[in-house]
């Protein structure tokens, strides 16, 4: 229960900056909207930049932008105190990891509407796959969520977690497939970005889109092992701040 | 009844002796100053006394749950206002005060209640609606003083409450703390000498994590020989009287 009601101050303290919202939510759209008008006018742009392809990788892009509201909203409050404040209240180390994430699933939900909507103007199919789509952003999100988790846990100034956050958000980008098409590069470069979990996390809504559901779990679990292999030491490392 | 009975307590960071075996026992209701210079170990001691952090030996009992063994007990009956200005910048000043309230066991009607009462008692109605970022620095600084009464505590925790405030604000601070004499067991700790010696029923003077005296200010005074309360301080503390 005190995890709610810590939850609930995190979920205004993001969605009263206008300037986040905008990011993560306004941005994938333009995106969407630009990169697809770009791709009527120039027939030869890369299939990467169809919508089908390049609608789900700006949800996942999207979705990049909430761990950094994590990371960013934990520093400030250790900056400002606040946390000291909470810390000398029963709130446990379980409530703060909750309290941080939870409002972030439903900003997660409703970026991947606002991305369909622009989708659908560019001829994305509308049909009952966007709801599985919409529950598969939901884990994605979880794994994002644990990245901010883990660099708000780890890095006490504004500064670094917004830097290790430009990190991530690029990482999203150029490792994930969004903009460079990895099957054509292939080689090590692709074995790597597949090591690693945004291009799975870009496939599995892709998959999940398309209603090729076999493929959708494996790729997920990729991306839920990063989640827990990041939580742990989030936790551990949070836990251990609380104790001084 | 003793509220806060420290035994032996210390904090040793790396090979740097923050506090060295402290010793102190304060009263139930009492208005306790904690004195001294940068680094003579005022904040690590309010913050072992928090829970915040685990003091290396020692223990303290807190209305009789130690800090070691039962911090959970400990938090229930404490609360703190940091140094820094600690609110919830894009919360509104009555939101703030409701969800500290709530996070300390209020129901959602307790809480609009207890917000209520401060919300009048620190006299701050008329910007209950505002977002605490927008307030100056004193009324953040009021602010943060009713988020950690409204839990009703047993034992408050002032740190450096007045830090940075100009002398209208500080002197508005001072009328606000006052009036809080009775209601919980306060310990303050400031660099202001006159705060201290205006507030508090008695005063603690420490230096590299020692307690070199403990008394009123008339009795700290009288045993320095010095006269006035600036001169006492700085016999105890560091190098000497200047």
């Amino acid at each position: 229960m005190k995890s709610f009601i810590f939850a609930n101050r995190n979920f205004k303290e993001i969605t009263r900056d206008p300037a986040s919202m905008i990011m993560s939510i306004g941005f994938p759209v333009l995106l969407i909207v630009a990169l697809s008008l770009m791709k009527q006018s120039i027939g030869g742009m890369a299939d990467i930049f169809e919508v089908g392809n390049f609608a789900p990788s700006m949800m996942v892009f999207g979705l990049s932008f909430f761990g950094m509201f994590v990371g960013s909203l934990m520093s400030t409050d250790k900056e400002t105190s606040f946390l000291m404040r909470l810390f000398a209240s029963p709130l446990t180390a379980v409530d703060y990891i909750i309290g941080y994430s939870l409002p972030v699933l439903p900003l997660a939900v409703i970026q991947g509407i606002c991305c369909f909507i622009a989708a659908f103007f560019f001829g994305l199919p509308f049909n009952v796959n966007i709801i599985l789509t919409l529950v598969v952003l939901i884990p994605i999100a979880a794994f994002f969520i644990t990245c901010g988790l883990f660099i708000g846990s780890v890095f006490s100034s504004s500064t670094s977690v917004s830097g290790f956050s430009t990190i991530l958000i690029n990482a999203v980008v150029f490792l994930g497939g969004a903009v460079i098409p990895l099957d054509l590069i292939g080689g090590i470069f692709k074995t790597i970005c597949y090591l690693l979990p945004f291009a799975h996390a870009n496939d599995a809504v892709k998959a999940a889109i398309s209603g090729e559901y076999t493929q959708i779990i494996p790729h997920l679990l990729w991306v839920l092992g990063y989640a827990v292999v990041l939580i742990v030491p989030a936790t551990l490392i949070f836990r251990k701040k609380m104790k001084g | 009844m003793n509220a806060i009975e420290i035994k032996g307590l210390s904090k040793i960071f790396d090979e740097r002796t923050a506090v060295d075996t402290l010793d102190l026992t304060i009263k139930q209701g009492e208005f306790f100053g904690l004195l001294g210079s940068n680094g003579a170990g005022k904040t690590t001691t309010i913050k072992m006394l928090c829970c915040l952090i685990q003091p290396t030996n020692g223990d303290a009992l807190m209305m009789g749950n130690s800090i070691v063994k039962n911090s959970e007990a400990v938090k229930q009956i404490i609360n703190v206002s940091p140094q820094e200005t600690a609110v919830a910048p894009k919360l509104t000043v009555r939101e703030n005060l409701e969800m500290i309230a709530r996070i300390h066991g209020s129901s959602k009607e307790q809480a609009t209640q207890k917000a209520g009462k401060m919300l009048s008692v620190f006299d701050m109605q008329a910007r209950a609606r505002d977002r605490a970022k927008a307030l100056s620095g004193g009324f953040q600084r009021k602010l943060s003083i009713a988020m950690a009464l409204i839990t009703e505590p047993q034992i408050l925790f002032l740190d450096e409450p007045s830090l940075g405030l100009d002398v209208r604000a500080r002197r508005e601070l001072w009328k606000t703390i006052n009036a809080l004499k009775g209601i919980a067991t306060i310990i303050l700790t400031t660099h202001y000498l006159e705060e201290a010696e205006a507030l508090s029923d008695r005063i603690c003077i420490m230096d590299k994590g020692k307690v070199q005296i403990v008394g009123t200010a008339k009795e700290i005074i009288g045993t320095a020989g010095t006269k006035t309360f600036e001169d006492a301080f700085l016999m105890y503390t560091e190098e000497g009287a200047l």
